[in-house]
């Protein structure tokens, strides 16, 4: 069957509303699939899901983003599971801690920082080395727009992601010489299980669909970062170019 | 969260304690009833009164659990979960050949919800109702069990929670038999039957014919023309029926974006004299003619091309007044057409077709007999209207739709389902500390 599929994609985190719905548009457009999640039960239906709707391979692995020793058996098994290494990777795992739960308790933040930062630098290393090696890939990373600059409200949480923003920035230069595209991918309101229930004006929200289906242009065409949906480039550039004294007595 | 809900008639609305899980496990977390005393399922909130609504209370947003599972082209047997939508299957499926056996006149209704209010179409005549199709299902109930129900397994169960409008459990996963077909268009019929005599009559001698059948009524009409109709016939359309780009690719449909009613209507926009003028409008408009091709969404969802158009009826919103009355009740019918027309409550649809054998559903609604179908808007006292209606339905030995209703009273709907006590005993087994519940089920006295 594989046979039929040139192209194949490895997604991490796969059992998140967005991630899903990002999968849901690779298999759309007829890509071979691994599901990678520590959910096991979720993750076979997501597989199944794909594999009924798209008629692609779609395989479900098990993966934990912050089992950094697991990693490199989770690159084999990807290679075992698809016949051939992935043609590229999307990363959506991660971990958000209330940032009063992050304030008081240490081992929160030791899990954010174990998600956003160790586990995704240690996975996306060991592809990065498979990709550049070859000589082609893509690698789609969402990080978030809290990582754009530090608010009140989660700026521990956005340490993380802006701690991971700069990270991509590096990697996309070294993996540039290699022809392998890397995407930072900053989603803003998506409707989701993290955003519902949030009292968010309608417009500013983009469905599931809407977002997987933007992530898989972005990445698709290469680009450097995208802001999901499209608009809230603007309005994390207005909220940097707030000055930092007036900032102060916002309740952002 | 906190939100105001109503049935698609978007009468009376109450605030629910909405959840919406994205995984199975969240469910039996939702079930064990933490956060809210009682819980009822909703899919894409199509029923037309309160039967997903749960004022105070929690309601389970199934939308997102909407994953296809495995499917045998052999047999046209697919398993998904229950938030999967028909018009999800239509659109995986219909490219390889296969159509929802049985289908209402929305595609924006989910699996789960099908089965519990075992929804018919226009196909009942000749194939019944939605769970004729259905093989198996999965049932999530209060003590955290999953049952399987089948004809062979739990088999009560089965029957109570089709048509038991969320009251057993919540459903999870369902197998469910696809209808090969050739083509994604439908080969259709008009016949212009000047009154509700010589539609009858032609429905009797014609329906035989074809798969689907139903007449579009024009309640203005009065005296001699009492019912006057077009009725609109039709089956599959045979690959080999098929001209030009279609006969190249038989299940392409073209698919123009949705046209969407962004806000309510001011309430008179649906008024007497607007609706003679679509009525006369739409009769000159559909002659009798033979044979004429359309497309699968143009024959069964013609409404679904505008999106949220119950914004039509305003604020105060309508009520959808569905009656099924024995053959030999047509006086009735009658009755309530005339009652109709005197009040001059114009209803912008009005749809008439007949139904086959009930099945074993405890409450399950269709019945060999005749079904009249009536938008009402909510105005000038419309709930009096409604028992009125009511009681020539009972009279006449006919009765009402749980996925419609939203007045009736608990004796009303007791002498029209005499197996309601069968189902309530079922019920109070699975749920006996009362976890599932509704406005519905309160209103109507559905549970305990």
């Amino acid at each position: 069957m594989s046979t039929d599929f040139h192209q194949s994609v490895v997604i991490l985190g796969s059992t998140s509303g967005i991630v899903r719905a990002t999968a849901q548009a690779y298999a759309a457009a007829g890509y071979a699939l691994v599901l990678a999640a520590r959910d096991e039960e979720e993750n076979e239906c997501l597989a199944a899901d794909l594999r009924v709707r798209y008629e692609v391979p779609c395989h479900a692995l098990h993966f934990d983003g912050t089992d950094v020793a697991s990693h490199e058996a989770f690159v084999t098994a990807c290679e075992a599971a698809l016949g051939t290494n992935p043609t590229g990777l999307i990363l959506g795992f991660g971990y958000m801690a209330e940032q009063e739960a992050a304030q008081t308790d240490i081992a929160e933040v030791q899990k954010m920082v174990d998600a956003n930062l160790t586990g995704a630098i240690s996975i996306l290393e060991r592809f990065a080395q498979v990709f550049e090696t070859r000589g082609s890939g893509f690698m789609g990373v969402l990080s978030s727009v809290a990582g754009d600059r530090g608010k009140q409200t989660n700026y521990i949480y956005g340490a993380t992601k802006a701690g991971l923003t700069c990270y991509l920035e590096g990697l996309r230069v070294r993996l540039f010489k290699a022809n392998v595209t890397v995407t930072t991918i900053q989603p803003g309101f998506v409707d989701t299980k993290m955003t519902y229930g949030l009292p968010l004006p309608g417009p500013l929200v983009a469905s599931p669909e809407q977002a997987g289906q933007a992530i898989y242009r972005a990445v698709s065409r290469g680009k450097d970062e995208a802001y999901v949906p499209f608009f809230w480039r603007y309005i994390m550039m207005i909220i940097k170019a707030i000055p930092r004294w007036q900032f102060k007595k916002m309740s952002m | 969260m906190e939100q105001s809900l109503t049935g698609w008639g978007g009468m009376n609305p109450e605030t629910c304690h909405v959840f919406r899980p994205e995984k199975r496990r969240a469910l039996s977390e939702i079930i064990a009833c933490k956060h809210t005393d009682s819980l009822i399922a909703r899919g894409l909130g199509r029923s037309y009164g309160d039967a997903a609504v749960n004022g105070g209370q929690g309601v389970v947003n199934m939308s997102r659990l909407n994953r296809m599972l495995a499917f045998d082209p052999e047999e046209g047997l697919l398993e998904c979960e229950a938030g999967v939508s028909l018009a999800e299957i239509i659109d995986t499926f219909l490219p390889r050949g296969f159509f929802v056996p049985v289908t209402p006149g929305t595609k924006f209704v989910t699996v789960g919800g099908a089965i519990a209010n075992d929804v018919h179409g226009k196909n009942h005549h000749c194939d019944g109702t939605f769970c004729e199709f259905v093989a198996s299902f999965t049932l999530l109930i209060p003590s955290g069990e999953i049952l399987t129900c089948s004809r062979d397994e739990n088999e009560d169960v089965f029957w109570a929670t089709a048509g038991g409008v969320g009251l057993t459990g919540i459903i999870l996963t369902a197998q469910l038999h696809l209808m090969p077909v050739e083509s994604a268009y439908i080969s259709t019929d008009y016949t212009q039957c000047t009154n509700l005599d010589s539609a009858l009559e032609a429905m009797a001698a014609t329906d035989n014919d074809y798969q689907y059948s139903v007449a579009w009524v024009d309640c203005l009409a009065k005296g001699d023309k009492l019912g006057r109709s077009v009725l609109m016939q039709g089956n599959h359309a045979p690959a080999d029926a098929l001209t030009g780009a279609r006969a190249t690719d038989p299940f392409a449909v073209k698919g123009g974006l949705p046209k969407v009613v962004p806000f309510h209507c001011p309430s008179f926009v649906l008024n007497p004299l607007s609706i003679q003028a679509f009525n006369t409008a739409f009769y000159a408009a559909h002659p009798t003619s033979t044979g004429k091709i359309v497309d699968y969404n143009q024959y069964f969802y013609p409404l679904d091309a505008i999106h949220h158009w119950n914004r039509l009826y305003g604020k105060p919103g309508f009520a959808q007044f569905q009656a099924t009355l024995p053959f030999e009740s047509k006086d009735g019918l009658v009755k309530i057409l005339e009652r109709l027309s005197q009040s001059r409550r114009a209803s912008f649809l009005a749809v008439l077709k007949t139904f086959g054998e009930q099945n074993d559903g405890l409450l399950s609604h269709p019945m060999k007999g005749y079904t009249l179908t009536l938008d009402l808007p909510n105005r000038s006292n419309l709930t009096p209207f409604l028992h009125e209606l009511d009681t020539i339905l009972l009279d006449h030995g006919g009765r009402l739709y749980l996925a419609k209703d939203a007045v009736s009273t608990p004796e009303t709907i007791a002498a029209m389902y005499p197996r309601l006590e069968t189902f309530k005993t079922i019920q109070k087994r699975l749920d006996p500390k009362g976890v599932l519940t509704s406005s519905m089920a309160r209103r109507l006295g559905l549970v305990g």
